[in-house]
């Protein structure tokens, strides 16, 4: 197939019917709603179930009982509408039904802004809704990545019955770019073994996430455990920019990797060994990637559209064995490549501080940005 | 002349109901509930068809009681998660068993929409006009002046406002086409019940879009009465403020005989 120009929301849900969608349910928000709007053309022409449902309460838990009739389901957000599904992403981790979730980051908290942001990660990678269970999270930095990304989040939801988000941003949602999209699979014909879909010539199946006797909770979350184990070892994956000879490194996801990458181009051509490393699943993090460039490098440099909520999970990889350092912009706002890059020169001059918080060296550092915007 | 001696069943367990001992207090109706529910369903046929939805509340494990496929749904989630179900099986029966805290309270946006899309669905709404499950607290159907723990001097209608009328709300959205309230509290209603779940059931069949058949249930335990006295307090305290009736019935159902 050829590349076409594609904005990213209409991109990801295009995907996701040719992946072979059988139902979305979801509530329409800014910055995503030009998605549900592609389902609403879409799935019911090609005889597939869409519902704009009345909340996003409701999206998730309508989400919930599809997932249960083992078909392939996905709903999508952006941030506030993501916090109101909480209830029932951790009702699908508990019952261990796949379900895909696209969210496009929003400025907050509260009701906050529309522009793009970063600041859902620990809610999604770290969190999610009550109890003890761990979502696959993958992040695109453009509009081809989201699109081969949500193809390949309906097959790992189902290999390992789990909640697969993706999480992108205003940026990705809303940017148009050439991508080319998946040919069209058939919808699938056989369900899987533990699907409820009527016990017709055969035992009734139950799917719930209640596990009343304490013992049973516990074998059930030392499973998921097993099974978040099996996704750590196999399902990690990263993208490397000039890193072979790279001094320093700079760490960033999605639009602020992106954006890291033309400042990270931009201090090569300036003579500068700097190289970059976009982790794609937050979740599972890439931290053997990190491992292995302790030995190689001086120091990191972490980029985020949040206040270092990745920072956290870099510093746990890192051990203090390598200074990091960190910049972010907040609330919505966008770095452009030449802030970072101004972070890059500074860290190649002047090195970083071996001790001390890179968040609180970054606030010291930005306090004049914020003073100038009041 | 000859007599010839036979053994007829007259009285067995449904085939839709599974050999368990339930958890249900005694005196509780949710019993005779589920026996209704699960006799229509063998007399239409359509348990290998049919997936149920359980609530949160005392009856959130109806999935061991019934013989077919169910999930097992969020607080007051219920409607919505059948929604889900039903729009990919659109072919499949699927109903939801709900209580008042479930369905009236916490679930009061998903029944409303469920009910206003006319979302070809069949739901049973036990209320008992207390909490069960937490042990005693009021519900949004608890009467004014009935006590219950979160309410000690009795509900006040000023401070704690009245008590909903589920079956009449509903009833009027364009989406219903069946909304019924019966009780459990005698064998005559409980007769007129099952006609009731009857009907539920074959509005979905039929498609004729949203039912819901209220059942007026006891609560011994919480209500602080012997189960006898429970079924007179229903009768005396619950059905003046509760009138057993057709709310909504679509015009293909009235011809049923059922």
């Amino acid at each position: 197939m050829a590349k076409e120009l594609l904005k990213g929301n209409i991109a990801m849900a295009e995907a996701a019917i040719r992946a072979g969608l059988e139902g979305y349910f979801g509530y329409p928000i800014t910055p995503q709603t030009e998605l549900l709007e592609w389902m609403a053309e879409r799935m019911p022409a090609l005889g597939r179930a869409f519902l704009q449902a009345e909340s996003e309460v409701a999206a998730i838990n309508m989400l919930y009982g599809a997932a249960c009739t083992g078909a392939r389901v996905m709903t999508s957000s952006s941030s506030p509408g993501i916090s109101l599904m909480m209830e029932g992403l951790s009702y699908i981790a508990g019952t261990e039904v796949p379900a895909v979730i696209i969210d496009v980051v929003r400025g907050g908290p509260g009701l906050g802004n529309i522009a793009p942001s970063q600041g859902d990660y620990n809610q999604i990678v770290h969190g999610g809704g009550h109890g003890d269970y761990h979502p696959i999270v993958l992040a695109p930095a453009s509009v081809q990545e989201a699109v081969d990304l949500v193809v390949l989040a309906f097959d790992l939801a189902e290999k390992y019955r789990t909640i697969v988000f993706i999480m992108a941003d205003g940026n990705i949602g809303q940017m148009m770019e050439p991508a080319e999209l998946p040919p069209m699979r058939p919808i699938r014909t056989e369900y899987p073994d533990w699907a409820v879909r009527g016990a017709m010539g055969r035992e009734r199946r139950i799917l719930s996430s209640i596990y009343i006797d304490p013992k049973d909770e516990e074998v059930t979350n030392y499973r998921l455990l097993q099974v978040w184990n099996r996704i750590q070892a196999a399902e990690i994956r990263y993208r490397e920019y000039f890193l072979e000879d790279a001094d320093y490194v700079v760490i960033g996801f999605g639009t602020a990797g992106r954006i890291a990458l033309s400042a990270v181009r931009m201090a090569r051509a300036e003579g500068m060994r700097v190289g970059l490393l976009r982790p794609i699943t937050l979740s599972p993090f890439p931290h053997p990637q990190i491992e292995n460039l302790i030995p190689q490098v001086e120091g990191i440099l972490v980029v985020e559209m949040n206040s270092g909520q990745m920072l956290e999970d870099v510093q746990k990889a890192v051990r203090g064995r390598v200074p990091v350092e960190f910049y972010g912009r907040l609330g919505g706002m966008v770095p452009f490549p030449d802030e970072i890059l101004a972070e890059i020169r500074r860290m190649c001059r002047e090195g970083i501080p071996p001790d001390g918080d890179p968040r609180q060296r970054w606030m010291k550092r930005f306090a004049p940005i914020i003073r100038w915007h009041d | 002349m000859e007599t010839t001696l036979s053994v007829q069943i007259v009285y067995q367990r449904p085939r839709s109901l599974t050999a368990v001992p339930m958890h249900y207090c005694p005196g509780c109706t949710h019993g005779i509930a589920h026996r209704l529910i699960a006799e229509v369903i063998d007399e239409l046929g359509i348990r290998e068809r049919t997936i149920g939805v359980a609530p949160v509340g005392c009856s959130v494990f109806a999935y061991n009681y019934f013989d077919c496929d169910f999930v097992e749904a969020a607080h007051g989630r219920a409607p919505a998660m059948a929604t889900g179900i039903k729009r990919l099986l659109p072919d499949r029966v699927v109903f939801t068993y709900q209580g008042d805290g479930d369905l009236a309270s916490i679930g009061m946006g998903e029944i409303i929409h469920a009910a206003g899309r006319g979302e070809n669905i069949t739901v049973f709404f036990i209320n008992n006009a207390i909490y069960g499950m937490t042990s005693g607290q009021m519900a949004p159907t608890t009467l004014p002046g009935q006590k219950t723990t979160s309410s000690p001097q009795g509900r006040d209608v000023e401070t704690m406002g009245y008590p909903l009328r589920m079956a009449e709300l509903l009833a009027n959205l364009d989406g219903a086409g069946y909304v019924v309230r019966r009780s459990l509290h005698d064998p005559k209603n409980i007769r007129m019940a099952k006609k009731a779940i009857r009907l539920a059931f074959e509005t979905q069949l039929r498609g004729l879009g949203f039912a819901m058949v209220e059942l007026l249930s006891t609560c011994s335990t919480n209500w602080g009465l012997s189960p006898l006295e429970s079924l007179r307090w229903l009768e005396e305290h619950m059905i003046p403020y509760y009138p057993i009736g057709d709310f909504k019935v679509a015009e293909a159902l009235q011809a049923i005989k059922v």
